[in-house]
């Protein structure tokens, strides 16, 4: 018993790792929907901040120590940019917002791979020579970004004016008007941030889970953090505890060679857990809906 | 109406723009094409060479060496085949008012079906690729079916529902496929040839490139999708559906069950996208290791199709050109990501439509409530 | 000197084809509480629209306080210290209430948070001035429609309003809610508010009201004391002598019993029964009209009778099957005809055809479509062609228009033509003529005495009093979800129809009201 229990605890900081970019994405989109913006387009921001984070590191590392932090950064302002397009489409030009959302994700992997190709003459990054390194614990500091990222969101949600205001936009779009709240603005703001986190969930994956990008380095972690977002409720109790669930079974597909009493079950098995527990879920609380009201409707002040 | 006489020119230009969908299409592809251009040119390529890789690939006629071949064209309708399915596929469910996503997962089934059949059974000529090919047909509806059940019964949102099951998918097919005896972890045993869909009159006609029976299956997807939307009661009553699904309900319409028929029908077309791919253009059974790719670029088949049965045909075929001449435009120093590029921007642009149109809307109303309406 | 909170003069206010405001007066005292009153489409929440700021008028000026002012958006109006309750709430359904309230305008701590627990106490401070019962704690979703009423006063407070307006304030609260407002409308005045009351409920008026103006088809009536006029002044001067156009109709020759509706109850969308325990009969041969203004229940008793929603308890019988639960199309099959009051959303698919709406509810019989399910497009516009000559339907291209590029007009005689070209036994029509001209509107009345004529029984829902009194052989008033009173064409006046829809109740109220505790019937 305490073996499993060891092996567990050994395998924390792997699933910690692993946990931290779908927690990063999924504070983004949960800012983003509660704002009333759908943004399925997590999975491609994601693949602009991979990209951005792995170029600019590889190119960086060998002249400065602090090619890291730049990576991190260059990706948040990528992703921030990319989101742009979809914020501008969906709020002031009121687009669908899963049609251009699904748009972006298109783009995003034509952009990334066709820009490697013009930088390193490849389909996929030159791999860089060290990513991140982990820190106390065996636990890369992406975790700790993570656990920052997610308690700053909470407090700015739910504890200044502005965190009142962006909610009500998601809910009641109408009512935040009457009460002279510019929810445009506002709307913009959730998206932007969005897509900065989306760009930095995925600089922290690919910087901690691999040594370089290629179209296969996202592979879902971005849906994977919408689900999240779904599951938890739109809530960040509720984001923390799903992305961990998601997280710790996608760990589970690649580490699960170590634990003896796994391996009867085929390495598929853990990878398809996540989706069929959201979906699972999703038919379990048909009954109430727990996203915000507005989600997905683009606001239209015509209408009282 | 005295509302129009103080709408300015450009309104109502924007409103003749958006009210044609074939216009739209067409100039947002070429908005498309435009930056994707740019793009080539700003990086410092010769935009030349993505066009002359189009020629080539549509023709067989090779610019640069004065070469004809038909292999060119051969491989064009090979690529488009699976884009044009997986367009009616998502097209099939848009005239229902559904956003079906999960084309791909629809066609991995479809593909490991016709894959487990071909191994599995009887190898009698024409039967043998028939039953594989019914079994993909089954596996898709099915695999769509479960969406609309999902949507119909339990209000679950098929976006979401259709990205989840693309992942099941493709997982449930790598490991079932690991499970025949003597496969690898990339492919299995060779198909016996009865399976296949190859068809030597085709390879002949375009020399030597993989087209093959799959073209006329193909065919019929689109005479099929044309005469079931357009001609049948069934049709009738999804259309009604997708346009207004409260009108539909009043007129005693069945809309849940309408619901689900349509996305069974949808991952239906799908699934014969992976049977075509799987025996049309291998000989044996492959383990996935990543997505193909043809259910997403589905998505901006049908778009830009305007779901409607010929317009996705065409569609089909302008993304399957785009594709086809991927190696061409590598060899002319311009990476054959353009092409994903070019796809992206026109489903953003896209998108727009719908949003411009509301965007008009909204500003008529404002302009007769601020009371410049004269009487 | 008696000043005036409000003065508008000479207020103008044009929609597309419809004049909704004609050189309106409006005067306000400071301090007083004030009533508009008016039927619908009277032009009342126009006029109080323009006063907070929603519209612009064309023409006319505006005082607050004598001096003049342009009010160009909400936050103008606030900033005029004008409110407005609207009568469907903003409110936030998963915010607390004092989360709603200060929206917008957060108090904040030193550090810049948001103070929720002083928020918490002036919320509670308020409540307690102005006797608003809330808990500053509650969520919206769990509170009832009172109080989600008085969170919205509250909001104005807030943000120091004066001048309150009231939009149909009682349209959404049961009885006892109703007398708690009254309460609280003569508590905020003797604190020196000024309220504006739209309503159409006389009793109310007459309770708490100081002045009454009276709109009508918008112009502007007149004002008067209340405590000098009676009900019964007021209704006349709501409805008025109006030019109605008669039709020659020959007396009525009802048949067999038709639609028996048994003690019908129906939940509609606010989870509260819209329909209490309704009755009523329809007989061939006759037309039986609902009159009542809008929103007492006569779109969920469409939707129940047409199976487009449950019935929580009651019967509904067509001839002798009881078709309380029966599917939609069955009900078709039975003989229910139903042309909807929203001719956009469930009347017509707008992206169709003419010839493919016309087919609407029949395309899957033959001659539309055959045995192996395909359609007989020739058939279907042979079908359009004699429809559109019947029913005299104006549409640019045949039977191939489409549905959206034809007038409004014309497009409820297609989905009357269709209706009526199933013979159903049951006819039911709902704002039959709504947004129509005078020449369709008498078209369109011609043939539903035609019908009625023939022998079908129609069942005709309307907000307009004059469709009711020139079309109906019987006329039952409704309010809150029952019949107050049923009369028959040669009893029925406006004056007395305008009251009980008015919520007067006639001596017969008494019986049909008594689960509400008979707190409105006189």
């Amino acid at each position: 018993m305490s073996g499993f229990f060891k092996t567990i605890l050994d395998m924390l900081p792997s699933v910690l790792m692993i946990v931290s970019p779908i927690l990063i994405a999924a504070v983004g989109g949960m800012i983003s929907e509660k704002s009333g913006v759908v943004n399925i387009a997590l999975e491609g921001l994601m693949g602009i901040g991979a990209f951005a984070a792995a170029a600019t590191h590889v190119l960086l590392e060998s002249q400065t120590g602090l090619s890291i932090p730049i990576a991190l950064l260059i990706a948040t302002v990528a992703g921030m940019a990319f989101a742009l397009i979809h914020a501008f489409a969906s709020i002031t030009l009121r687009a669908d917002q899963v049609v251009s959302g699904t748009g972006i994700n298109l783009l995003s992997l034509g952009i990334t791979v066709f820009l490697c190709q013009i930088i390193f003459h490849q389909e996929r990054t030159e791999p860089f020579r060290l990513g991140m390194l982990p820190g106390w614990g065996g636990i890369y500091p992406t975790a700790w970004i993570a656990l920052v990222v997610l308690i700053l969101a909470w407090y700015f949600l739910y504890k200044r004016p502005v965190g009142l205001r962006l909610r009500a936009c998601g809910e009641h779009p109408q009512a935040a008007a009457s009460a002279g709240i510019n929810v445009v603005k506002i709307r913009y703001m959730a998206v932007l941030i969005s897509g900065a986190l989306a760009g930095l969930a995925g600089a922290s994956l690919v910087l901690t889970q691999t040594i370089q990008y290629t179209v296969y380095t996202i592979n879902g972690a971005g849906f994977i953090a919408l689900a999240a977002v779904s599951f938890g409720r739109w809530l960040p109790k509720g984001i923390l505890g799903s992305s961990m669930l998601f997280g710790t079974s996608v760990a589970l597909a690649i580490y699960m060679v170590n634990i003896p009493s796994l391996r009867v079950l085929p390495s598929e098995f853990f990878s398809v857990m996540p989706y069929i527990i959201t979906l699972v879920t999703l038919v379990i609380f048909s009954g109430k809906d727990y996203a915000p009201r507005a989600a997905g409707q683009p606001f239209d002040k015509g209408r009282s | 109406m005295s509302a129009r006489s103080s709408v300015s020119l450009q309104d109502r230009i924007l409103d003749k723009f958006t009210s044609s969908d074939a216009l739209v299409s067409v100039v947002v592809v070429i908005l498309g094409f435009l930056v994707g251009t740019i793009l080539v040119a700003v990086v410092g390529r010769d935009p030349g060479g993505m066009y002359s890789a189009i020629t080539q690939v549509l023709t067989g006629w090779d610019l640069r060496r004065g070469v004809w071949n038909a292999r060119y064209i051969g491989e064009w309708l090979v690529v488009s085949m699976p884009l044009i399915l997986c367009g009616l596929s998502m097209a099939f469910a848009a005239r229902t008012g559904l956003f079906n996503i999960g084309a791909e997962g629809q066609y991995i089934v479809g593909l490991t079906a016709a894959q487990f059949v071909a191994l599995y059974g009887p190898p009698i000529p024409v039967l043998h690729w028939v039953l594989a090919v019914l079994a993909a047909l089954l596996a898709g509806a099915v695999w769509g079916g479960i969406v609309g059940i999902l949507k119909a019964k339990y209000s679950v949102s098929e976006v979401v529902a259709t990205i989840m099951l693309n992942y099941v998918a493709f997982f449930s097919s790598r490991f079932l496929t690991m499970l025949i005896p003597g496969a690898n972890t990339y492919r299995t045993p060779n198909f016996p040839t009865t399976a296949l869909l190859d068809s030597p009159f085709l390879q002949g006609l375009t020399n030597g490139s993989r087209l093959n029976d799959g073209l006329w299956l193909t065919l019929l997807s689109v005479l099929f999708f044309w005469v079931v939307i357009g001609r049948t009661r069934l049709g009738f009553s999804l259309r009604a559906t997708g346009l207004n699904k409260e009108a539909a309900r009043y007129a005693g319409i069945n809309v849940n069950s309408g619901i689900t028929t349509a996305m069974a029908i949808s991952g239906a077309f799908a699934a014969l996208a992976g049977a075509i791919v799987a025996l049309g253009a291998f000989t044996y059974g492959r383990v996935l290791g990543g997505q193909d790719g043809y259910g997403f670029n589905g998505i901006a088949v049908a778009l830009v199709g305007n779901s409607t049965a010929w317009g996705t045909a065409l569609s089909g075929l302008l993304f399957g050109m785009l594709t086809s001449a991927q190696p061409l435009m590598q060899s002319r120093q311009i990476p054959k990501e353009i092409t994903s590029i070019i796809m992206g921007l026109v489903v953003v642009f896209i998108s727009l439509r719908g949003g411009v149109r509301m965007l008009l809307e909204w500003r008529m109303k404002e302009l007769a409530r601020k009371g410049r309406v004269s009487e | 000197m008696p000043v005036n909170a409000i003065e508008m003069i000479d207020i103008t206010k044009i929609f597309p084809g419809v004049v909704a405001n004609d050189r309106v007066r409006f005067e306000v005292l400071d301090g007083e509480i004030h009533a508009l009153l008016g039927e619908n489409g009277a032009g009342k929440s126009t006029l109080m629209s323009i006063l907070f700021g929603l519209y612009e008028s064309d023409s006319g000026t505006i005082k607050i306080r004598g001096k003049e002012v342009r009010i160009r958006s909400p936050n103008d109006a606030t900033n005029l210290k004008i409110g407005m309750v609207h009568q469907h709430f903003k409110l936030v359904h998963n915010f607390t209430v004092t989360e709603n309230i200060i929206l917008g305008l957060e108090p904040r701590k030193g550090s810049g948070n948001v103070d929720l627990a002083g928020a918490e106490k002036r919320v509670a401070e308020l409540s307690a001035r102005y006797g608003l019962a809330v808990d500053p704690r509650d969520k919206i979703e769990n509170i009832t429609v009172g109080m989600q009423q008085r969170v919205e006063i509250l909001k104005i407070l807030y943000r120091d309003a004066d001048i309150l307006i009231f939009d149909e304030p009682t349209a959404v609260l049961t009885p006892q809610e109703i007398d708690e407002l009254l309460e609280i409308l003569r508590r905020l005045r003797s604190e020196g508010k000024t309220i504006v009351l739209i309503t159409h409920k006389l009793r109310e008026i007459k309770e708490v009201a100081d002045r009454c103006t009276v709109l009508r088809r918008g112009k502007y009536i007149g004002t008067v004391q209340v405590a000098n006029a009676t009900e019964s002044e007021l209704a006349e001067m709501m409805v008025g002598r109006t030019v109605s156009f008669r039709i020659d109709k020959k007396p009525c020759q009802p048949g067999e019993l038709v639609l028996k509706i048994d003690n019908l109850t129906v939940i509609g969308s606010k989870g509260v029964p819209s329909v209490r325990g309704l009755s009523l009969d329809v007989r061939a041969g006759e037309v039986v009209g609902v009159a009542g203004v809008d929103g007492n229940g006569q779109s969920e008793l469409i939707a129940a009778i047409a199976g487009l929603l449950p019935v929580k308890s009651g019967t509904i019988y067509l001839k002798d099957k009881n078709v309380t639960s029966s599917k939609i199309r069955d009900r078709i099959q039975a003989g229910i005809g139903l042309v909807p009051e929203d001719r956009h959303k469930h009347g017509l698919v707008l992206d169709f055809r003419l010839d493919e709406n016309l087919i609407l509810k029949s395309f899957r019989k033959s001659p539309y479509s055959n045995r192996w399910g395909f359609l007989d497009f020739d058939a279907t516009a042979r079908h359009a062609e004699d429809l559109i000559a019947q029913f005299d339907i104006r549409a640019g291209s045949g039977p191939a228009t489409p549905a959206k590029s034809m007038s409004g007009g014309n497009q409820q005689k297609a989905v009357i033509a269709r209706e009526i070209d199933l013979s159903p036994d049951l006819l039911v029509v709902a704002q039959p003529t709504r947004g129509l001209d005078v020449g369709a509107i008498e078209y369109i009345h011609r043939r539903i005495i035609e019908e009625r004529d023939k022998g079908r029984a129609v069942l005709l829902v309307s907000f307009e009093l004059d469709e009711i009194l020139n079309l109906c052989d019987r006329i039952a008033a409704v309010s809150k979800g029952s019949v107050v009173g049923v009369l028959t064409a040669e009893e029925a006046d406006e004056r007395k129809i305008g009251a009980m829809m008015a919520g007067v109740g006639a001596q017969r109220a008494g019986e049909q009201n008594n689960e509400e505790g008979g707190a409105h019937v006189r």
